[in-house]
Protein backbone atom coordinates (compact mmCIF):
# COMPACT_ATOMS: atom_id res chain seq x y z
CA UNK A 1 0.00 0.00 0.00
CA UNK A 2 0.91 3.43 -0.54
CA UNK A 3 1.98 5.51 2.47
CA UNK A 4 2.70 9.20 2.60
CA UNK A 5 4.61 10.42 5.41
CA UNK A 6 5.45 14.12 5.87
CA UNK A 7 8.92 14.53 7.10
CA UNK A 8 9.53 14.58 10.41
CA UNK A 9 13.29 14.89 12.46
CA UNK A 10 14.79 13.53 15.50
CA UNK A 11 17.36 16.10 17.61
CA UNK A 12 17.77 13.73 20.11
CA UNK A 13 21.15 12.31 21.31
CA UNK A 14 20.16 8.30 21.24
CA UNK A 15 23.30 6.84 22.09
CA UNK A 16 24.01 9.25 24.78
CA UNK A 17 20.26 8.46 26.10
CA UNK A 18 20.91 4.50 25.52
CA UNK A 19 23.94 5.18 28.12
CA UNK A 20 21.73 5.99 31.02
CA UNK A 21 19.19 2.41 30.42
CA UNK A 22 21.65 -0.50 31.60
CA UNK A 23 18.95 -3.09 30.52
CA UNK A 24 19.09 -1.83 26.51
CA UNK A 25 23.05 -3.22 26.53
CA UNK A 26 21.58 -6.73 27.96
CA UNK A 27 21.85 -9.35 25.10
CA UNK A 28 19.26 -12.62 24.79
CA UNK A 29 19.49 -16.16 23.27
CA UNK A 30 23.08 -15.60 23.73
CA UNK A 31 24.78 -13.04 21.55
CA UNK A 32 21.67 -10.54 20.37
CA UNK A 33 21.69 -7.19 22.47
CA UNK A 34 17.89 -6.72 23.15
CA UNK A 35 15.66 -4.39 20.65
CA UNK A 36 12.86 -3.38 22.88
CA UNK A 37 9.75 -2.11 21.09
CA UNK A 38 7.38 -2.46 23.47
CA UNK A 39 7.22 0.74 25.18
CA UNK A 40 3.42 0.90 24.72
CA UNK A 41 3.48 -1.99 27.47
CA UNK A 42 5.53 -0.53 29.69
CA UNK A 43 8.64 1.42 29.36
CA UNK A 44 12.41 0.61 30.78
CA UNK A 45 13.87 3.21 33.32
CA UNK A 46 17.20 5.16 33.04
CA UNK A 47 19.86 4.82 36.01
CA UNK A 48 18.42 8.21 37.31
CA UNK A 49 15.53 6.63 38.40
CA UNK A 50 16.84 3.77 39.75
CA UNK A 51 19.35 5.26 42.02
CA UNK A 52 16.81 7.82 43.30
CA UNK A 53 14.58 4.56 44.29
CA UNK A 54 17.70 3.19 45.69
CA UNK A 55 18.95 6.25 47.90
CA UNK A 56 15.51 6.14 49.50
CA UNK A 57 15.89 2.67 50.93
CA UNK A 58 19.81 2.86 51.41
CA UNK A 59 19.56 6.58 52.83
CA UNK A 60 16.38 8.20 53.86
CA UNK A 61 13.38 5.53 54.42
CA UNK A 62 10.97 6.17 56.68
CA UNK A 63 6.99 5.73 56.28
CA UNK A 64 5.80 9.81 55.23
CA UNK A 65 3.34 12.10 57.18
CA UNK A 66 4.15 9.84 60.12
CA UNK A 67 7.49 10.12 61.74
CA UNK A 68 9.06 13.92 63.62
CA UNK A 69 12.23 12.07 62.71
CA UNK A 70 14.85 13.48 60.18
CA UNK A 71 14.15 10.26 58.23
CA UNK A 72 10.94 10.80 57.80
CA UNK A 73 10.89 14.37 56.81
CA UNK A 74 12.86 13.49 54.23
CA UNK A 75 11.16 10.57 52.74
CA UNK A 76 8.10 13.00 52.73
CA UNK A 77 9.68 16.02 51.31
CA UNK A 78 10.70 13.48 48.41
CA UNK A 79 7.18 11.71 48.19
CA UNK A 80 5.20 15.35 48.03
CA UNK A 81 8.32 16.83 45.79
CA UNK A 82 7.05 14.25 43.13
CA UNK A 83 3.72 15.05 43.98
CA UNK A 84 4.47 18.51 42.95
CA UNK A 85 6.69 17.90 39.80
CA UNK A 86 3.75 15.41 38.43
CA UNK A 87 1.53 18.52 39.07
CA UNK A 88 3.41 20.95 37.36
CA UNK A 89 4.29 18.63 34.18
CA UNK A 90 0.51 18.85 33.30
CA UNK A 91 -0.10 22.04 34.87
CA UNK A 92 -2.02 21.32 37.54
CA UNK A 93 -2.09 22.14 41.18
CA UNK A 94 -0.27 19.76 43.49
CA UNK A 95 -3.59 19.03 45.49
CA UNK A 96 -5.21 17.64 42.90
CA UNK A 97 -3.06 15.21 42.07
CA UNK A 98 -3.78 11.70 43.56
CA UNK A 99 -1.42 8.80 43.64
CA UNK A 100 -2.82 5.48 42.57
CA UNK A 101 -0.85 2.58 41.21
CA UNK A 102 -1.80 2.98 38.20
CA UNK A 103 -4.13 4.40 35.01
CA UNK A 104 -6.57 1.36 35.86
CA UNK A 105 -6.78 2.42 39.46
CA UNK A 106 -7.26 5.79 38.34
CA UNK A 107 -10.25 4.99 36.78
CA UNK A 108 -11.63 2.69 39.00
CA UNK A 109 -11.00 5.39 41.72
CA UNK A 110 -13.28 7.58 39.47
CA UNK A 111 -15.62 5.31 38.57
CA UNK A 112 -16.25 4.02 42.15
CA UNK A 113 -16.44 7.58 43.67
CA UNK A 114 -18.27 9.97 41.26
CA UNK A 115 -19.27 7.37 38.86
CA UNK A 116 -21.62 5.77 41.72
CA UNK A 117 -22.56 9.09 42.74
CA UNK A 118 -23.39 10.88 39.88
CA UNK A 119 -24.64 8.28 37.39
CA UNK A 120 -28.46 6.70 37.28
CA UNK A 121 -30.62 4.45 35.70
CA UNK A 122 -30.94 5.93 32.17
CA UNK A 123 -27.99 8.35 32.29
CA UNK A 124 -25.28 7.57 29.03
CA UNK A 125 -21.66 6.92 28.98
CA UNK A 126 -19.68 7.80 26.11
CA UNK A 127 -17.22 4.93 24.76
CA UNK A 128 -15.10 4.27 22.10
CA UNK A 129 -13.68 0.71 20.39
CA UNK A 130 -10.19 2.46 20.74
CA UNK A 131 -10.40 2.44 24.32
CA UNK A 132 -8.04 -0.03 26.87
CA UNK A 133 -10.14 -2.48 28.93
CA UNK A 134 -9.28 -0.61 31.88
CA UNK A 135 -11.42 2.53 30.66
CA UNK A 136 -14.15 0.24 30.04
CA UNK A 137 -14.75 -2.36 31.66
CA UNK A 138 -15.03 -0.41 34.89
CA UNK A 139 -17.89 1.85 33.15
CA UNK A 140 -19.47 -1.02 31.29
CA UNK A 141 -20.10 -2.74 35.10
CA UNK A 142 -21.14 0.92 36.27
CA UNK A 143 -23.58 0.54 33.51
CA UNK A 144 -25.23 -2.71 34.61
CA UNK A 145 -25.31 -1.87 38.38
CA UNK A 146 -27.16 1.49 38.33
CA UNK A 147 -29.25 1.11 34.69
CA UNK A 148 -27.11 2.95 32.98
CA UNK A 149 -26.41 2.67 29.30
CA UNK A 150 -22.97 2.45 27.14
CA UNK A 151 -23.19 4.33 23.79
CA UNK A 152 -20.25 3.28 21.63
CA UNK A 153 -17.94 5.73 19.27
CA UNK A 154 -16.54 3.50 16.08
CA UNK A 155 -13.52 4.61 14.43
CA UNK A 156 -13.05 4.64 10.53
CA UNK A 157 -11.21 2.34 8.42
CA UNK A 158 -7.74 4.34 9.19
CA UNK A 159 -8.67 3.90 13.35
CA UNK A 160 -9.60 7.77 13.81
CA UNK A 161 -12.69 8.38 15.56
CA UNK A 162 -16.11 8.66 14.03
CA UNK A 163 -16.69 12.49 14.84
CA UNK A 164 -20.03 12.31 13.60
CA UNK A 165 -21.04 9.35 16.01
CA UNK A 166 -19.87 11.54 18.95
CA UNK A 167 -22.02 14.31 17.98
CA UNK A 168 -24.98 11.84 17.16
CA UNK A 169 -24.13 10.58 20.57
CA UNK A 170 -24.29 13.53 22.59
CA UNK A 171 -27.35 14.68 20.58
CA UNK A 172 -29.19 11.89 22.10
CA UNK A 173 -29.23 13.50 25.61
CA UNK A 174 -28.39 12.57 28.77
CA UNK A 175 -24.69 11.63 28.33
CA UNK A 176 -23.68 12.13 31.79
CA UNK A 177 -20.10 11.33 31.28
CA UNK A 178 -17.21 10.69 28.13
CA UNK A 179 -14.21 8.49 29.08
CA UNK A 180 -12.23 8.69 26.20
CA UNK A 181 -8.46 8.07 25.55
CA UNK A 182 -6.38 10.64 24.17
CA UNK A 183 -3.91 7.79 22.23
CA UNK A 184 -5.17 4.75 21.20
CA UNK A 185 -2.46 2.01 22.84
CA UNK A 186 -3.61 -0.38 19.80
CA UNK A 187 -3.56 1.94 17.01
CA UNK A 188 -1.25 4.99 17.87
CA UNK A 189 -4.17 6.97 16.87
CA UNK A 190 -4.58 10.72 18.53
CA UNK A 191 -7.64 11.69 19.22
CA UNK A 192 -9.32 14.94 19.03
CA UNK A 193 -9.57 15.04 22.78
CA UNK A 194 -9.54 18.45 23.08
CA UNK A 195 -12.06 19.26 21.18
CA UNK A 196 -14.04 16.33 21.74
CA UNK A 197 -13.95 17.37 25.77
CA UNK A 198 -15.27 20.92 24.74
CA UNK A 199 -18.37 19.40 22.37
CA UNK A 200 -18.91 17.34 25.69
CA UNK A 201 -19.28 19.70 28.37
CA UNK A 202 -21.40 21.90 26.29
CA UNK A 203 -23.65 19.04 26.08
CA UNK A 204 -23.31 19.07 30.06
CA UNK A 205 -21.42 16.18 30.38
CA UNK A 206 -18.30 15.03 32.65
CA UNK A 207 -15.09 14.21 30.66
CA UNK A 208 -12.83 11.93 31.51
CA UNK A 209 -9.36 11.33 29.36
CA UNK A 210 -7.20 8.23 29.28
CA UNK A 211 -3.93 9.85 29.47
CA UNK A 212 -1.64 6.72 29.50
CA UNK A 213 0.07 6.97 26.15
CA UNK A 214 -0.20 10.07 25.81
CA UNK A 215 2.02 11.41 28.98
CA UNK A 216 4.96 9.79 28.34
CA UNK A 217 5.22 11.14 24.95
CA UNK A 218 4.09 14.47 24.82
CA UNK A 219 3.40 17.40 26.85
CA UNK A 220 -0.13 17.32 28.54
CA UNK A 221 -1.62 20.82 29.58
CA UNK A 222 -4.95 19.76 31.74
CA UNK A 223 -5.86 23.51 31.88
CA UNK A 224 -5.44 23.33 28.39
CA UNK A 225 -6.95 19.82 27.91
CA UNK A 226 -10.36 21.19 29.89
CA UNK A 227 -11.61 17.96 31.14
CA UNK A 228 -12.82 16.97 34.39
CA UNK A 229 -10.64 13.70 34.80
CA UNK A 230 -7.19 12.46 33.48
CA UNK A 231 -5.59 9.70 34.81
CA UNK A 232 -2.21 8.21 33.69
CA UNK A 233 0.40 5.64 34.64
CA UNK A 234 4.07 6.21 35.90
CA UNK A 235 5.36 2.58 34.27
CA UNK A 236 5.32 3.38 30.66
CA UNK A 237 7.27 6.80 31.30
CA UNK A 238 9.79 5.70 32.65
CA UNK A 239 8.83 5.24 36.17
CA UNK A 240 8.79 2.45 37.69
CA UNK A 241 5.43 -0.18 38.16
CA UNK A 242 3.09 0.95 41.29
CA UNK A 243 3.42 4.63 40.25
CA UNK A 244 0.31 6.43 38.62
CA UNK A 245 -1.96 9.67 38.95
CA UNK A 246 -5.56 10.85 38.93
CA UNK A 247 -6.27 14.53 38.38
CA UNK A 248 -9.37 16.28 38.91
CA UNK A 249 -10.26 19.61 39.73
CA UNK A 250 -10.26 20.82 43.14
CA UNK A 251 -13.93 21.81 43.58
CA UNK A 252 -14.87 18.31 42.17
CA UNK A 253 -12.55 16.15 44.25
CA UNK A 254 -13.91 18.00 47.42
CA UNK A 255 -17.24 17.23 46.19
CA UNK A 256 -16.33 13.18 45.99
CA UNK A 257 -16.34 10.80 48.66
CA UNK A 258 -13.53 8.53 49.24
CA UNK A 259 -12.70 6.09 47.58
CA UNK A 260 -10.67 3.46 50.20
CA UNK A 261 -10.72 3.88 53.64
CA UNK A 262 -8.06 3.68 56.06
CA UNK A 263 -4.87 5.22 57.74
CA UNK A 264 -3.83 8.46 56.21
CA UNK A 265 -6.58 9.40 54.71
CA UNK A 266 -8.70 10.77 57.72
CA UNK A 267 -9.08 14.27 59.75
CA UNK A 268 -10.52 12.64 63.34
CA UNK A 269 -12.03 9.45 63.97
CA UNK A 270 -14.30 8.58 66.85
CA UNK A 271 -16.52 5.49 67.46
CA UNK A 272 -19.75 7.67 65.86
CA UNK A 273 -18.00 9.21 62.99
CA UNK A 274 -14.83 9.72 60.74
CA UNK A 275 -13.54 12.91 59.01
CA UNK A 276 -11.10 13.33 56.00
CA UNK A 277 -7.93 14.56 55.92
CA UNK A 278 -7.75 17.28 53.14
CA UNK A 279 -6.84 16.89 49.33
CA UNK A 280 -5.24 15.30 48.07
CA UNK A 281 -4.64 12.49 51.01
CA UNK A 282 -8.47 12.12 51.53
CA UNK A 283 -7.94 9.93 48.64
CA UNK A 284 -4.95 7.70 49.40
CA UNK A 285 -5.63 5.78 52.26
CA UNK A 286 -2.68 3.69 54.07
CA UNK A 287 1.17 3.97 53.77
CA UNK A 288 0.94 4.52 49.69
CA UNK A 289 3.83 3.24 47.25
CA UNK A 290 6.14 6.22 48.02
CA UNK A 291 9.32 4.91 46.77
CA UNK A 292 7.62 4.46 43.45
CA UNK A 293 6.55 8.09 43.49
CA UNK A 294 9.56 9.37 44.19
CA UNK A 295 10.56 7.60 41.60
CA UNK A 296 7.71 9.07 39.39
CA UNK A 297 9.51 12.05 40.04
CA UNK A 298 13.09 11.36 38.96
CA UNK A 299 11.53 10.18 35.61
CA UNK A 300 9.62 13.34 35.19
CA UNK A 301 12.73 15.54 35.51
CA UNK A 302 14.60 12.68 33.17
CA UNK A 303 11.77 13.19 30.41
CA UNK A 304 11.95 17.34 30.92
CA UNK A 305 15.73 17.10 30.79
CA UNK A 306 15.53 15.29 27.29
CA UNK A 307 12.39 17.57 26.12
CA UNK A 308 8.92 16.01 25.53
CA UNK A 309 8.61 17.94 22.48
CA UNK A 310 12.08 15.97 21.18
CA UNK A 311 10.70 12.78 22.65
CA UNK A 312 7.75 12.94 20.50
CA UNK A 313 9.24 14.31 17.33
CA UNK A 314 11.73 11.39 17.97
CA UNK A 315 9.06 8.71 17.90
CA UNK A 316 7.48 9.98 14.63
CA UNK A 317 10.79 10.14 13.49
CA UNK A 318 10.98 6.40 14.08
CA UNK A 319 7.55 5.64 12.65
CA UNK A 320 8.10 7.53 9.36
CA UNK A 321 11.03 5.27 9.02
CA UNK A 322 9.34 2.11 9.39
CA UNK A 323 5.80 2.60 8.52
CA UNK A 324 6.71 2.61 4.76
CA UNK A 325 8.96 -0.09 5.03
CA UNK A 326 6.63 -2.49 6.80
CA UNK A 327 3.84 -1.48 4.48
CA UNK A 328 5.83 -2.79 1.08
CA UNK A 329 6.15 -6.30 2.48
CA UNK A 330 4.26 -8.72 0.69
CA UNK A 331 1.54 -10.15 3.16
CA UNK A 332 1.90 -7.30 5.58
CA UNK A 333 -0.71 -5.20 7.28
CA UNK A 334 -0.35 -2.13 9.07
CA UNK A 335 -3.36 -1.05 10.89
CA UNK A 336 -4.23 2.90 11.71
CA UNK A 337 -3.29 6.09 10.35
CA UNK A 338 -1.36 5.87 6.98
CA UNK A 339 0.06 9.29 7.84
CA UNK A 340 2.06 10.80 10.82
CA UNK A 341 -1.05 13.01 11.53
CA UNK A 342 -3.13 12.52 14.37
CA UNK A 343 -0.60 9.40 15.36
CA UNK A 344 2.44 8.54 17.69
CA UNK A 345 4.88 5.67 17.91
CA UNK A 346 3.03 2.68 17.93
CA UNK A 347 2.81 0.46 14.82
CA UNK A 348 0.35 -2.46 14.94
CA UNK A 349 0.41 -4.87 12.19
CA UNK A 350 -0.09 -8.48 10.63
CA UNK A 351 1.45 -11.16 9.05
CA UNK A 352 -0.71 -13.20 6.42
CA UNK A 353 -0.56 -16.48 7.06
CA UNK A 354 1.53 -16.20 10.26
CA UNK A 355 -0.45 -16.22 13.63
CA UNK A 356 1.05 -13.07 16.14
CA UNK A 357 2.19 -15.70 18.98
CA UNK A 358 4.16 -17.35 16.17
CA UNK A 359 5.58 -14.11 14.70
CA UNK A 360 6.54 -12.97 18.41
CA UNK A 361 8.40 -15.86 18.82
CA UNK A 362 10.26 -15.21 16.07
CA UNK A 363 10.82 -11.78 16.49
CA UNK A 364 12.06 -12.94 19.91
CA UNK A 365 14.68 -15.27 18.68
CA UNK A 366 16.31 -12.37 17.42
CA UNK A 367 15.90 -10.71 20.43
CA UNK A 368 13.42 -8.48 19.05
CA UNK A 369 10.36 -7.56 21.50
CA UNK A 370 7.29 -6.48 20.25
CA UNK A 371 3.48 -7.11 21.82
CA UNK A 372 1.69 -9.98 20.15
CA UNK A 373 -2.06 -10.03 20.92
CA UNK A 374 -5.43 -8.15 21.68
CA UNK A 375 -3.44 -5.04 23.52
CA UNK A 376 -6.45 -5.08 25.86
CA UNK A 377 -8.21 -3.64 23.17
CA UNK A 378 -10.73 -6.76 22.36
CA UNK A 379 -13.64 -4.07 20.88
CA UNK A 380 -11.02 -2.95 18.52
CA UNK A 381 -9.57 -6.11 17.98
CA UNK A 382 -13.66 -7.14 16.86
CA UNK A 383 -13.73 -4.13 14.46
CA UNK A 384 -10.65 -4.65 12.74
CA UNK A 385 -12.32 -8.47 12.19
CA UNK A 386 -8.75 -9.90 13.18
CA UNK A 387 -7.85 -11.97 16.72
CA UNK A 388 -4.90 -9.99 17.16
CA UNK A 389 -2.05 -8.23 16.00
CA UNK A 390 1.67 -7.75 16.63
CA UNK A 391 2.95 -3.85 18.17
CA UNK A 392 5.34 -2.26 17.91
CA UNK A 393 6.03 0.86 19.88
CA UNK A 394 8.60 3.03 20.04
CA UNK A 395 10.01 5.56 23.18
CA UNK A 396 12.99 8.27 23.26
CA UNK A 397 15.81 5.43 23.69
CA UNK A 398 14.59 3.57 20.28
CA UNK A 399 17.15 3.61 16.47
CA UNK A 400 16.32 3.13 12.86
CA UNK A 401 18.91 0.22 13.72
CA UNK A 402 16.34 -1.30 15.75
CA UNK A 403 13.60 -0.63 13.08
CA UNK A 404 15.89 -2.76 10.32
CA UNK A 405 16.03 -5.49 12.74
CA UNK A 406 12.24 -5.55 13.17
CA UNK A 407 11.55 -5.75 9.04
CA UNK A 408 14.73 -8.49 8.77
CA UNK A 409 12.51 -10.60 11.39
CA UNK A 410 9.25 -10.32 9.59
CA UNK A 411 11.48 -11.40 6.85
CA UNK A 412 12.71 -14.19 8.89
CA UNK A 413 8.86 -15.42 9.93
CA UNK A 414 7.64 -15.43 6.29
CA UNK A 415 10.82 -17.82 5.20
CA UNK A 416 9.66 -19.63 8.33
CA UNK A 417 6.08 -19.81 7.81
CA UNK A 418 6.79 -20.42 3.95
CA UNK A 419 4.62 -17.29 3.45
CA UNK B 1 13.45 -20.55 19.88
CA UNK B 2 13.90 -21.61 16.16
CA UNK B 3 13.21 -25.13 16.64
CA UNK B 4 9.81 -24.34 17.60
CA UNK B 5 9.11 -24.32 14.37
CA UNK B 6 10.39 -27.77 12.70
CA UNK B 7 8.77 -28.64 9.47
CA UNK B 8 6.55 -31.57 10.66
CA UNK B 9 5.18 -28.50 13.18
CA UNK B 10 4.33 -26.40 10.35
CA UNK B 11 3.19 -29.25 7.89
CA UNK B 12 0.68 -29.84 10.69
CA UNK B 13 -0.38 -26.35 11.09
CA UNK B 14 -0.69 -25.66 7.21
CA UNK B 15 -2.45 -29.19 6.56
CA UNK B 16 -3.98 -30.23 9.59
CA UNK B 17 -5.17 -34.12 10.07
CA UNK B 18 -8.97 -34.97 11.16
CA UNK B 19 -9.38 -31.16 10.32
CA UNK B 20 -13.28 -30.26 9.94
CA UNK B 21 -17.11 -31.08 11.19
CA UNK B 22 -17.96 -34.40 12.02
CA UNK B 23 -21.32 -35.52 11.16
CA UNK B 24 -22.48 -37.32 14.05
CA UNK B 25 -20.27 -37.05 16.69
CA UNK B 26 -21.53 -38.09 20.04
CA UNK B 27 -19.02 -35.31 21.96
CA UNK B 28 -18.05 -32.58 21.06
CA UNK B 29 -15.89 -29.42 23.34
CA UNK B 30 -14.97 -26.46 22.48
CA UNK B 31 -12.65 -23.65 24.16
CA UNK B 32 -10.45 -20.59 23.61
CA UNK B 33 -7.42 -19.23 24.73
CA UNK B 34 -8.93 -15.76 25.50
CA UNK B 35 -5.38 -14.57 25.85
CA UNK B 36 -4.41 -14.76 22.37
CA UNK B 37 -7.33 -16.16 20.28
CA UNK B 38 -6.70 -19.62 19.24
CA UNK B 39 -9.80 -21.54 19.45
CA UNK B 40 -10.40 -25.38 19.18
CA UNK B 41 -13.61 -27.41 18.58
CA UNK B 42 -12.68 -31.31 19.40
CA UNK B 43 -15.23 -33.77 18.16
CA UNK B 44 -15.45 -37.30 18.99
CA UNK B 45 -17.40 -39.98 17.71
CA UNK B 46 -17.82 -42.61 20.58
CA UNK B 47 -19.47 -46.29 20.48
CA UNK B 48 -19.29 -48.64 22.86
CA UNK B 49 -16.43 -46.32 25.29
CA UNK B 50 -14.08 -46.17 22.19
CA UNK B 51 -13.26 -43.38 19.87
CA UNK B 52 -14.45 -44.33 16.16
CA UNK B 53 -13.55 -41.17 15.09
CA UNK B 54 -12.27 -37.80 15.84
CA UNK B 55 -12.00 -34.54 14.20
CA UNK B 56 -11.34 -30.89 15.46
CA UNK B 57 -12.24 -27.54 13.93
CA UNK B 58 -9.94 -24.53 14.85
CA UNK B 59 -7.85 -21.15 14.56
CA UNK B 60 -4.74 -19.62 15.79
CA UNK B 61 -1.35 -20.27 16.30
CA UNK B 62 0.66 -22.52 14.94
CA UNK B 63 1.84 -24.51 18.13
CA UNK B 64 -1.98 -24.87 19.21
CA UNK B 65 -3.30 -26.32 15.60
CA UNK B 66 -0.46 -28.06 15.41
CA UNK B 67 -0.75 -29.99 18.62
CA UNK B 68 -4.13 -30.49 18.26
CA UNK B 69 -3.53 -32.42 14.92
CA UNK B 70 -1.06 -34.20 15.84
CA UNK B 71 -3.08 -35.30 19.30
CA UNK B 72 -6.07 -36.58 16.79
CA UNK B 73 -4.20 -38.93 15.07
CA UNK B 74 -3.07 -41.12 17.93
CA UNK B 75 -6.46 -41.32 19.37
CA UNK B 76 -8.51 -43.04 16.74
CA UNK B 77 -9.60 -46.74 17.90
CA UNK B 78 -8.12 -45.86 21.88
CA UNK B 79 -10.83 -46.36 24.40
CA UNK B 80 -12.37 -43.81 26.40
CA UNK B 81 -10.56 -44.34 29.39
CA UNK B 82 -7.02 -44.08 27.47
CA UNK B 83 -7.81 -41.15 25.95
CA UNK B 84 -8.66 -39.41 29.44
CA UNK B 85 -5.28 -40.65 30.90
CA UNK B 86 -3.23 -38.78 28.19
CA UNK B 87 -1.51 -36.05 30.17
CA UNK B 88 0.40 -32.61 29.62
CA UNK B 89 4.02 -34.03 29.45
CA UNK B 90 2.84 -36.84 26.73
CA UNK B 91 1.70 -33.84 24.98
CA UNK B 92 4.87 -31.82 24.67
CA UNK B 93 7.08 -35.45 24.23
CA UNK B 94 5.13 -35.83 21.24
CA UNK B 95 5.37 -31.67 19.70
CA UNK B 96 9.12 -32.42 20.51
CA UNK B 97 9.75 -28.60 20.34
CA UNK B 98 11.15 -26.81 23.50
CA UNK B 99 7.71 -24.78 24.55
CA UNK B 100 8.12 -21.27 26.45
CA UNK B 101 6.45 -21.08 29.69
CA UNK B 102 4.44 -17.97 27.50
CA UNK B 103 2.81 -20.67 24.78
CA UNK B 104 1.82 -23.72 26.95
CA UNK B 105 -1.59 -22.61 26.93
CA UNK B 106 -0.81 -22.51 23.04
CA UNK B 107 0.55 -25.97 23.13
CA UNK B 108 -2.26 -27.69 25.89
CA UNK B 109 -5.41 -26.05 24.00
CA UNK B 110 -6.04 -29.23 22.04
CA UNK B 111 -5.20 -31.58 24.74
CA UNK B 112 -8.03 -29.78 27.13
CA UNK B 113 -10.71 -29.88 24.95
CA UNK B 114 -10.08 -33.63 24.13
CA UNK B 115 -10.61 -33.98 27.84
CA UNK B 116 -13.42 -31.93 27.82
CA UNK B 117 -14.69 -34.03 25.01
CA UNK B 118 -14.22 -37.49 26.60
CA UNK B 119 -15.70 -36.53 29.72
CA UNK B 120 -18.96 -35.48 28.13
CA UNK B 121 -18.65 -31.53 29.50
CA UNK B 122 -20.32 -28.90 28.45
CA UNK B 123 -18.22 -26.20 30.27
CA UNK B 124 -14.84 -26.74 32.26
CA UNK B 125 -15.39 -27.59 36.22
CA UNK B 126 -13.87 -25.28 38.40
CA UNK B 127 -10.30 -23.50 38.29
CA UNK B 128 -8.57 -24.54 35.20
CA UNK B 129 -5.08 -24.13 35.67
CA UNK B 130 -4.49 -27.77 36.64
CA UNK B 131 -5.00 -27.88 32.84
CA UNK B 132 -3.27 -24.22 31.67
CA UNK B 133 -0.89 -23.23 34.28
CA UNK B 134 0.27 -20.55 32.28
CA UNK B 135 -0.65 -17.43 32.39
CA UNK B 136 1.00 -15.03 29.46
CA UNK B 137 0.32 -12.43 27.31
CA UNK B 138 -2.14 -11.17 28.97
CA UNK B 139 -2.43 -7.20 29.68
CA UNK B 140 0.20 -4.10 29.69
Amino acid sequence: MAVTIRPATSTLDVAAIRKDFPILSQKVHGDKVVAYLDNAATSQKPRQVIDAMSEVFESYNANIHRGVYEFSEKTTAAFEGARDKTARLINADAREIIFVRNATEGVNLVAYTWGRANIKAGDRIISTVLEHHSNFVPWQQLAKDVGAEIVMIDVDDEGRLRRDQFTAALAKGRVKLVAITSTSNGLGTVTPAKELTAEAKAAGATVLIDAAQAVPHSKVDVKDMGCDFLVFSGHKMLAPPGSGAVWAHTALLERMRPFLFGGDMIAKVTVAETTWNDLPWKFEAGTSSYVDAIGLGAAIDYLEGVGLDKIHEHELFLTGYLLPRLSEIPGVTVYGPKTLDDRVGVVSFNIEGVHPHDVATIFDSEGVCIRAGHHCNQLLMAKLNVAATNRASFYLYNTTDECDRLVAAVNKAKKVFGV
Amino acid sequence: MDDMYRDYILDHYKNPRNSGALPGATNSYHDTNPLCGDEITMSLLIDDDVVKDVRFQGKGCAISQASASILTEEIKGKTLAEVRAIDRQHILENLGIPISPARIKCALLGLKTLKGAAWGLSEWPGDDRAASPARANGSE
